[in-house]
C-alpha cells in the first residue's frame, strides 16, 4: 500500500503548495489593488488614525481634531465656526467621506502625501507621532465674517477675490451647515444629522458660491459693455450710443422693456449702465451677435469650470442663439447663468485693468513642522479687456455707485465701482428675483478686492428685492473688511 | 534519521524515542504562543495583558500533561505532532483573545469573550487526547468497532438535519445549551469505519474487476457501498447545505479507496462522481449557487449585497502584505461575527502577513505529512488506512477552509483545525492527533527481541 500512500503524500503536499501560491498571489501580487478598493474601510480607518492636519485662515486653524473613544476611527474632525467655513473647507466625515478642501488635500492632511516623505522619515527617527500637514488658505477671516453675517438668514452666496492675484478672500454660502454635526460615524447622531441635511429642501450642503448658477441679470451688462468696447462698437463711454427707445427685439413683435421710465434714448454707455438700460445693452448684444458676445464672455471665464482647487460649475453663455436671444442673454437673462465666483471674476478683471487672474484659495501646503511643501503662484488666466477699455468700464461702474443704482455699495473715502442686478427667476418671472451686486474697491495702492453677492429668495416682499437694496450692503461690508484688515 | 530506521520493516536496532526533542519543541511552541499573547496586549493596550500568567501556565500545563502522557504511554510516538498541534492551538488562542478586544465585535449583539471558552475546550481536547492514549493501548482495537463506527458516523451526520439552520447551514446540534458540530467527530468515526471495511474488502475491490477502456471497472456489488457514500454526501449537501462536510466525506473516501485498492480507476470514479454530484446540486441548490457566485466574483454588487465576507477576507489578506500589520494592529474584525471562527486565517493574513500565513500553512502541511509518514511506517493495513484517513481528512479540511477564506475555492463554512474558535473542532482534532500518535507509537516501537533459543549456538567461523 505504500505506493499510493506516497502519491497521497505528494497530493497533500500539492494542496499546501496551492495554498501557499494563492497566499503569495493575494498578499504580494494583489495586495496593492486590494488595498485601494473603495469597499476597503481600512482607507477610512487610516484617514482618521492620526491627528489630521488643519486648514488655516489668517494664521489660525479653522479645523481641529478630537480623540474618539470606542470607535475604530481614532480621531474625529472638528470645525470652529463650522457653518461659516463649510463652503471653504467642505466636510470630512468618518461615515460619509470628505468634500472640497478636506477631500482635495486629503493626502496632505492625513500626512500620507509623498511630498511629506522627508518629514515622515525624520519623525520616524525622532519618534514623533505621525501627523498630517496643513493647508494654508488665501481667505481673509474678517471678509468671510462680514459676508456670512451679511447674508444672515437669507439664502445666497458671496465670493470675493483679490483682483491682482486671483486669491479668494471670502466664500460664503447660506443656509450653511456645521460639518461637526456629522463628522463621526454614529448612526444615532451623525447619520441622523446627515440625512436631515441631505433631505433639507434649502440644500444647506450646496456650496452656492461655486456650484450654483443663477441668471446674472443686469450685472452681466458689465460683460456686454466690455464686449462693445473690445469689438470697437463704441469708441467712448461718453458719446451717445444711437439707441432708439423703444427698441424692438430683432425678428420679433415685442419691445424690450426697461425697468421703469428710464432716460435710455441715445444714452451714453456711462448713463446706460448707471440706470441699467435694457434697451442699450440688448441692442449691443444684437449688434455684436452671438459669436462675439460669447467670445468675450468666455474670456471672462464663462463656459468652463474653474478649479480653485475646488471645482466650480461652468457658467453659461449659450452658443447658436439668434439675435433676439442674444439680446436677452446680453442683459443676463434667457440662457445666461453665472456662479457668484464667475461674477466676482468679472468685477476683478475690470478692477485689475483688464487682466483676469486665475482664482485660487490655497496659498500653500505645509508639513506638520510648517515647512512649505507646495505654494500656489498667481497665474494670469486671460485678458478680456485692454487696459484702456478696462479703465473705461471702471468709470462706468464707479458712476453706478456714485449716482446710480448701486449707491448702497459706497464706502466713504474709497473709490467703489459696482453693478446691480435683479434677475428674473422662473417661468414668466414667477419666482422671487435674484438680487445681484458685483463690485470692486480701489485705494491708492490699486484694487484690493472684488466681490460678487447674490441673494435669492429672501423674505423681503417682491418690490423690495433689488440688487442695490439687498446685495450691495453685503458687498460693501465685505470690501470694507478687506480694506480695514490691510491697514 | 539513521540508516537503520526503516519505514516498512522492523528495525534491528531500537529507534531513538525522540521524547526530549518533543519536549524542546513544546517549550518552543508554548513560548511563541505566550509571546504572541503578550504582543497582542502591548499592541492594543500598551501593557502586558493581565491574563498572561494564567494563559501561559494554562497552555504550558496542557503541553506538559500531553508530553508526560506521551512519554509514559506512547514513548516511540512521532515527536512533532504534539508540539505542532500545541503551537497552532496556542496561536489560535492568542488571536481569538485579540479579536475579543475588538470594539467593533464587542458592539455586536450576543457578544461574549471567546478566548476563555476556547481555553477550556482546549483543556477538554487535551483531556480527550490523554484519554485516547490511556484507553487505546493499541489502535487495532478500533478494528472491532468498524460497523459501530459506521452507525455512529451516520447518526452524527444526520443529526443536524433535525435542528434549525444557523447562518444558512445545518451543521450544528444544540443540546441543553451546548452547541456541537457533529461533523467534526464524524470525520474520525468515518475514518475508522472505512479503515475496517476496506481492510477486509480491499482484495475484492482491487482484483475482482473487469478491464474496460483501460480502466478497471469494479463489480456491481463492490460498487454498491461507493454509490451509497456518494448519495450520502449529496444528501448532506442538499439537506444540511453543508458543502464542506460532504466534500470532506467524499474526498476521504476516495483517498482511502485508492490507498486500499492501489487502483487509479477508483480516483477517476471518485472524481467523476463528485463532479456529477457537485454540478447537479449546484444547479438547483441556491445556497451552493451563492457560494459559487461569491467565489467567482467576490466584489460584484450582487455578492456584496448578500454577503461581503469573502471580499472583506480578501481585503484583510491584501492589507497584511508581506510582513503584516503586527498582532493586534490590523482590522480583520471588519469581517464581523465569523472573524474568530471560519475566517480566523484572515487575521493571520492581515496581522502576521504573508510570512506568518505561509508559516502557519506549512505547520498544517507538516502535521499532514507526519500523519502520512505514520501511515507509511505503520505495519498493519488497518493502521495504515486509519492514519492516511485521518491525515487525509485533516489535509482536506485545511485546504477547503484556507482555500475558501483566500478565495481559491468556494467558501464552505468549516473551521481551521485547532486555531478557529469552536469547541467541537478543538476537541475532535485533539482526539485525532491522539490516535495518530498512538499509531505512530505502535509503528515505531521496536519489535520485541526474539526469545533466546536454547538451540542457538555461535556460528563457527572457520578460517583457512
Amino acid at each position: 500500500m505504500n505506493k499510493p500512500l506516497r502519491r497521497i503524500a505528494i497530493f497533500c503536499g500539492l494542496l499546501v503548495v496551492a495554498l501557499l501560491l494563492r497566499d503569495n498571489w493575494l498578499q504580494y501580487v494583489q495586495a496593492d489593488s486590494l488595498n485601494s478598493r473603495v469597499e476597503n474601510r481600512r482607507v477610512e480607518i487610516e484617514r482618521y488614525a492620526h491627528q489630521r492636519g488643519d486648514i488655516i485662515v489668517d494664521g489660525k486653524a479653522v479645523t481641529g481634531s478630537t480623540v474618539t473613544k470606542g470607535s475604530m476611527y481614532k480621531y474625529k474632525r472638528t470645525w470652529k465656526d463650522g457653518p461659516m467655513w463649510a463652503p471653504v473647507t467642505g466636510y470630512a466625515s468618518q461615515a460619509f467621506g470628505a468634500t472640497q478642501l478636506e477631500s482635495l488635500n486629503d493626502s496632505i492632511l492625513t500626512g500620507n502625501d509623498d511630498r511629506l516623505f522627508f518629514d515622515r522619515t525624520l519623525s520616524m527617527f525622532t519618534g514623533e507621532k505621525k501627523q498630517g500637514g496643513n493647508v494654508v488658505t488665501t481667505l481673509n477671516a474678517d471678509a468671510q465674517k462680514a459676508a456670512y453675517k451679511g447674508l444672515g438668514d437669507k439664502k445666497g452666496a458671496v465670493a470675493a477675490l483679490d483682483p491682482k492675484t486671483g486669491a479668494i478672500l471670502a466664500m460664503a454660502s447660506t443656509p450653511s451647515y456645521d460639518p461637526s454635526t456629522f463628522a463621526g460615524n454614529s448612526t444615532a447622531t451623525d447619520s441622523k444629522n446627515y440625512t436631515k441635511l441631505k433631505a433639507d429642501k434649502n440644500e444647506p450642503l450646496l456650496n452656492r458660491a461655486l456650484r450654483q448658477t443663477y441668471p446674472p441679470g443686469s450685472a452681466f451688462k458689465v460683460v456686454t459693455a466690455s464686449a462693445a468696447l473690445e469689438n470697437g462698437l463704441y469708441d467712448s463711454v461718453d458719446t451717445p450710443t444711437r439707441s432708439p427707445l423703444p427698441w424692438r427685439l430683432p425678428l420679433s413683435s415685442k419691445d424690450l422693456p426697461n425697468e421703469g421710465n428710464l432716460p435710455c434714448k441715445n444714452a451714453t454707455l456711462v448713463d446706460a449702465l448707471r440706470v441699467s438700460c435694457n434697451t442699450v445693452f440688448g441692442k449691443i448684444g444684437a449688434d455684436l451677435g452671438d459669436d462675439k458676445m460669447r467670445a468675450e464672455a468666455e474670456k471672462f471665464g464663462f463656459n468652463s469650470e474653474q478649479f480653485t482647487p475646488t471645482r466650480s460649475n461652468a457658467s453659461v453663455f449659450s452658443k447658436g442663439m439668434d439675435k433676439a436671444q442674444t439680446a436677452l442673454s446680453s442683459i443676463g437673462q434667457f440662457n445666461t447663468a453665472a456662479t457668484p465666483l464667475q461674477m466676482a471674476m468679472v468685477a476683478s478683471a475690470v478692477a485689475n485693468d483688464g487682466t483676469l487672474m486665475k482664482p485660487y484659495m490655497v496659498d500653500r501646503l505645509t508639513a506638520p513642522n510648517l515647512d512649505t511643501v507646495a505654494k500656489t503662484n498667481p497665474e494670469k488666466q486671460s485678458e478680456p479687456l485692454t487696459k484702456e477699455h478696462a479703465q473705461m468700464v471702471q468709470k462706468m461702474m464707479e458712476a453706478v455707485v456714485e449716482k446710480g443704482t448701486g449707491g448702497k455699495g459706497a464706502i466713504p473715502g474709497v473709490t467703489v465701482g459696482g453693478k446691480t442686478g435683479t434677475a428674473q427667476n422662473g417661468v414668466n418671472n414667477s419666482g422671487n428675483p435674484y438680487a445681484w451686486f458685483i463690485s470692486y474697491a480701489k485705494t491708492d495702492q490699486g484694487s484690493p478686492v472684488a466681490v460678487a453677492v447674490v441673494v435669492e429668495d429672501s423674505n423681503a416682499s417682491r418690490q423690495d428685492i433689488s440688487g442695490g437694496g439687498l446685495a450691495a450692503p453685503i458687498a460693501k461690508d465685505v470690501m470694507a473688511a478687506v480694506i480695514n484688515s490691510k491697514k | 534519521m539513521s540508516v537503520v530506521t526503516n519505514t516498512t520493516t522492523i528495525g534491528a536496532i531500537e529507534a531513538p524515542s525522540r521524547r526530549n526533542t518533543e519536549l524542546l519543541m513544546l517549550v518552543f511552541a508554548v513560548a511563541i504562543s505566550v509571546f504572541a499573547y503578550a504582543n497582542v496586549g502591548l499592541a492594543i493596550n500598551g501593557s502586558l495583558p493581565s491574563g498572561i500568567l494564567g494563559y501561559g501556565t494554562g497552555l504550558a500545563l496542557l503541553a506538559a500533561v500531553g508530553h508526560i502522557v506521551v512519554r509514559k504511554f506512547a514513548p516511540y510516538a512521532d515527536p512533532l505532532l504534539l508540539p505542532l498541534a500545541t503551537l497552532l492551538n496556542g496561536i489560535g488562542l492568542a488571536i481569538i483573545w485579540r479579536l475579543d478586544q475588538s470594539p467593533l465585535l464587542q458592539q455586536a449583539r450576543h457578544f461574549a469573550p471567546a478566548a476563555p471558552n476556547q481555553l477550556m475546550y482546549s483543556a477538554v481536547g487535551v483531556g480527550l487526547f490523554v484519554g485516547v492514549l490511556l484507553l487505546l493501548k493499541d489502535h487495532r482495537i478500533l478494528q472491532r468497532y468498524t460497523y459501530i463506527s459506521m452507525v455512529v458516523a451516520m447518526v452524527l451526520l444526520i443529526m443536524p438535519m433535525f435542528f434549525p439552520a444557523v447562518y444558512g447551514a445545518r451543521i450544528w446540534v444544540n443540546i441543553a445549551g451546548f452547541t456541537i458540530q457533529p461533523g467534526e467527530f464524524a470525520k474520525i468515526a468515518i475514518a475508522v469505519f472505512f479503515s475496517g471495511y476496506l481492510m477486509v474488502k480491499r482484495d475484492a475491490l482491487a482484483l475482482a474487476s473487469r478491464r474496460f477502456m483501460g480502466l478497471y471497472l469494479p463489480r456491481g456489488r463492490d460498487l454498491g457501498p461507493i454509490l451509497v457514500i456518494w448519495a450520502m454526501s449529496i444528501l448532506i449537501l442538499v439537506f444540511e447545505t453543508d458543502l464542506g462536510t460532504s466534500l470532506l466525506f467524499f474526498g476521504l473516501f476516495v483517498v482511502m479507496l485508492y490507498v486500499a485498492t492501489e487502483r487509479t480507476s477508483w480516483i477517476v470514479f471518485g472524481l467523476v462522481m463528485s463532479a456529477v454530484g457537485a454540478v447537479g446540486v449546484a444547479s438547483f441548490e441556491p445556497h451552493v449557487q451563492q457560494r459559487v457566485n461569491a467565489w467567482l466574483a467576490p466584489f460584484s454588487k450582487a455578492t456584496m449585497a448578500q454577503s461581503d465576507q469573502v471580499a472583506k477576507s480578501l481585503m484583510s489578506f491584501g492589507s497584511g502584505g508581506t510582513m503584516g500589520t503586527g498582532l493586534g494592529q490590523g482590522h480583520s474584525d471588519l469581517i464581523g461575527f465569523a472573524a474568530n471562527s471560519d475566517f480566523i486565517l484572515a487575521t493571520v493574513g492581515e496581522e502576521l502577513g504573508l510570512a506568518g500565513t505561509m508559516a502557519i500553512l506549512v505547520i498544517y502541511g507538516l502535521i499532514v505529512e507526519r500523519g502520512v509518514r505514520t501511515a507509511l511506517a505503520a505495519r498493519d493495513p488497518f493502521g495504515k488506512l486509519l492514519a492516511i484517513g485521518l491525515s487525509g481528512a485533516f489535509a482536506i479540511q485545511v485546504f477547503v477552509v484556507a482555500g475558501g477564506v483566500m478565495g481559491l475555492i468556494p467558501l464552505t463554512g468549516m473551521t481551521m483545525p485547532f486555531m478557529a474558535q469552536g469547541g467541537s473542532s478543538v476537541i475532535a482534532n485533539w482526539a485525532l492527533i491522539g490516535i495518530l500518535i498512538r499509531i505512530s507509537d505502535t509503528a515505531r516501537r521496536p519489535a520485541p527481541t526474539p526469545a533466546p533459543s536454547t538451540d542457538a549456538e555461535m556460528t563457527q567461523v572457520v578460517r583457512p
